[in-house]
């Protein structure tokens, strides 16, 4: 049974993926990453010397701050901005630096759906454009229920109202080892099938959200291909002399 | 971490208090070792729960709800509202969610807490999309009036799994909510009717009544420690054991919302179907308690 999209796309196609690294020259770390219409810009500056208040001194500290495209700041923007944090908390070294604050920015340029996992991505980006030292990074993806029971992925704004339940995902992105016994893992699966973050919306069955895991997981392993592809070529490209 | 060994000479000399305040994850450590937590819960298990309905009588609908010593109070108030235009025969849900100094020495006046403004909007979340409420039954006269019903949930006492107490206590003053009775008066404005004998006008609805629940979303949170799942955390647990799982299920077994907001521990499937299975029992027992809280009323 094939749902009908819009624009097309079969239901496990993403959008076109867009990114580019080093954007902003104020900045510390900047990155753009953008899928279909939805656009975000994440700009890291850090680290900074000192903790806030109640932040534990022995560790490196993230804040982060999100600017929607207009209105004002509210319950929405904080929730993200908890999620990001503690999604960025999991993927940083934070004994490396430690009493040191990094502040990540995000503003969003255009919302059309999946604006969570397009932040979290691009805030990975700029992560690694500003050499935070990172345990591994974070590949994000948007996955829907359709009344059907059809799992589609990468949806616009339209089609995350219209549908039944949508689900944030947030794994490691893969790892290509060079050691003979292969990549590390936990509890015997490899450490791509674990899951960052997961938020999910509207009421789908426990199914169907294991469905959406398995899902998910396909697509990060794509994301992760292209965002290996994306660094290496920049990594290349820039010159040494800055 | 630095210093194994000073710490394990220390830990025979050392005071537990002293122990637990210095080293508390070597603390949560021992202890879950041998299964169990330092209140002497097994892992698994949930705090003692209790719902007590209609704690602030100037409410429509209130409900004070404590697991542990985790305690919140939702109050409901009632308001006429116009509908909105593309919503005409619909009512209206505020939910806010507050956390004044009182809960937690961290919550200063003038600093509001970084918690409270994610959970009203988890909450918020939750109540509209579980569809527990239908939204048709708040609409008095189609186009004209209808009900905006604010609830708001204030945490007294905040010691860890904050947002499943917060939902029991707002799933508890739904159920005890009365929607008052109102007549339609010359002018066309609907106001409230007092005594049902001396209005003149037609009340527009005949009694105070209950609002029809649909399935009602109960919620368990769980912290992920190495291999480690440990039901309903405490404060204390939740800052020492960052990663938690919060699964919401109603009570036709739907999932309404699998919250893991990151953390330094990675879900796995297995991790999942087992926080899952904490939290099917979980539900039954959650809502034995609301439906004993709510007989007892009606004997009343």
């Amino acid at each position: 049974m094939e749902v009908d999209r819009e624009d097309g796309r079969s239901q496990n196609q993403l959008r076109p993926l867009a990114c580019s690294r080093n954007n902003l020259h104020r900045a510390h770390g900047s990155a753009s990453w953008s899928q279909g219409d939805t656009k975000v810009l994440a700009a890291v500056y850090g680290p900074k010397a000192g903790t806030k208040k109640n932040e534990n001194p022995e560790k490196a500290c993230i804040e982060v701050i999100w600017k929607p495209k207009t209105g004002q700041i509210g319950k929405l923007e904080k929730e993200y901005e908890m999620i990001l944090k503690r999604t960025l908390q999991s993927i940083c070294i934070l004994t490396v630096n430690p009493n040191t604050t990094t502040s990540v920015i995000i503003q969003v340029a255009n919302d059309d759906g999946a604006l969570l996992p397009s932040a979290i991505n691009a805030a990975c980006m700029a992560l690694v454009d500003a050499g935070i030292p990172t345990r591994h990074l974070a590949v994000s993806i948007c996955c829907c229920v359709a009344r059907s029971g059809l799992v589609v992925l990468d949806p616009t704004k339209l089609e995350e109202q219209k549908m039944k339940a949508f689900a944030y995902l947030v794994f490691p992105n893969s790892v290509h080892s060079v050691l003979p016994e292969g990549s590390p893992s936990g509890q015997g699966e490899p450490i791509q099938n674990g899951i960052i973050t997961s938020v999910t919306h509207g009421i789908m069955s426990v199914d169907d959200y294991f469905y959406c895991l398995e899902r998910g997981r396909a697509a990060s392993t794509k994301l992760s291909d292209f965002l290996r592809k994306n660094l290496q070529q920049q990594s290349t490209d820039s010159s040494k002399a800055g | 971490m630095g210093l194994p060994n000073a710490s394990a000479d220390l830990s025979t000399e050392v005071e537990v208090d002293a122990f637990r305040r210095l080293f508390p994850l070597r603390f949560f450590e021992k202890h879950l070792l041998e299964s169990i937590r330092p209140d002497a819960r097994p892992l698994g298990r949930a705090r003692d729960t209790t719902i007590a309905l209609g704690a602030v009588a100037s409410a429509n609908g209130s409900a004070l709800a404590k697991i542990g010593s985790t305690t919140m109070l939702a109050a409901i108030k009632m308001e006429v509202m116009t509908p909105s235009m593309e919503t005409p025969d619909e009512g209206c849900i505020a939910i806010d969610f507050h956390m004044p100094p009182i809960c937690s020495p961290i919550v200063r006046p003038g600093r509001p807490a970084e918690a409270a403004p994610v959970v009203a909007k988890q909450l918020s979340d939750t109540i509209l999309s579980s569809g527990m409420i239908n939204l048709k039954e708040l609409s008095l006269v189609s186009g004209k009036a209808a009900w905006m019903a604010y609830l708001d949930i204030y945490c007294l006492d905040a010691d860890g799994a904050l947002y499943d107490a917060a939902l029991l206590a707002a799933v508890a003053a739904f159920s005890h909510l009365e929607i008052p009775v109102v007549s339609l008066n010359d002018d066309g404005k609907i106001v409230l009717s007092e005594e049902q004998g001396l209005s003149d006008n037609d009340p527009v609805n005949k009694e105070k009544r209950k609002v029809n629940l649909g399935s009602i979303p109960f919620s368990l949170t769980c912290i992920l420690h190495k291999n480690y799942i440990l039901a309903d955390p405490t404060a204390e647990e939740e800052s020492i054991m960052e990663t938690s799982v919060t699964v919401v299920l109603d009570t036709s077994s739907q999932l309404i919302s699998l919250y893991k907001p990151g953390g330094a521990v990675l879900a796995y499937t297995s991790a999942i179907q087992d926080c899952i299975a904490l939290t099917r029992p979980r539900v039954k027992e959650l809502q034995k308690i609301l439906e004993e809280a709510v007989s007892g009323m009606e004997v009343d």
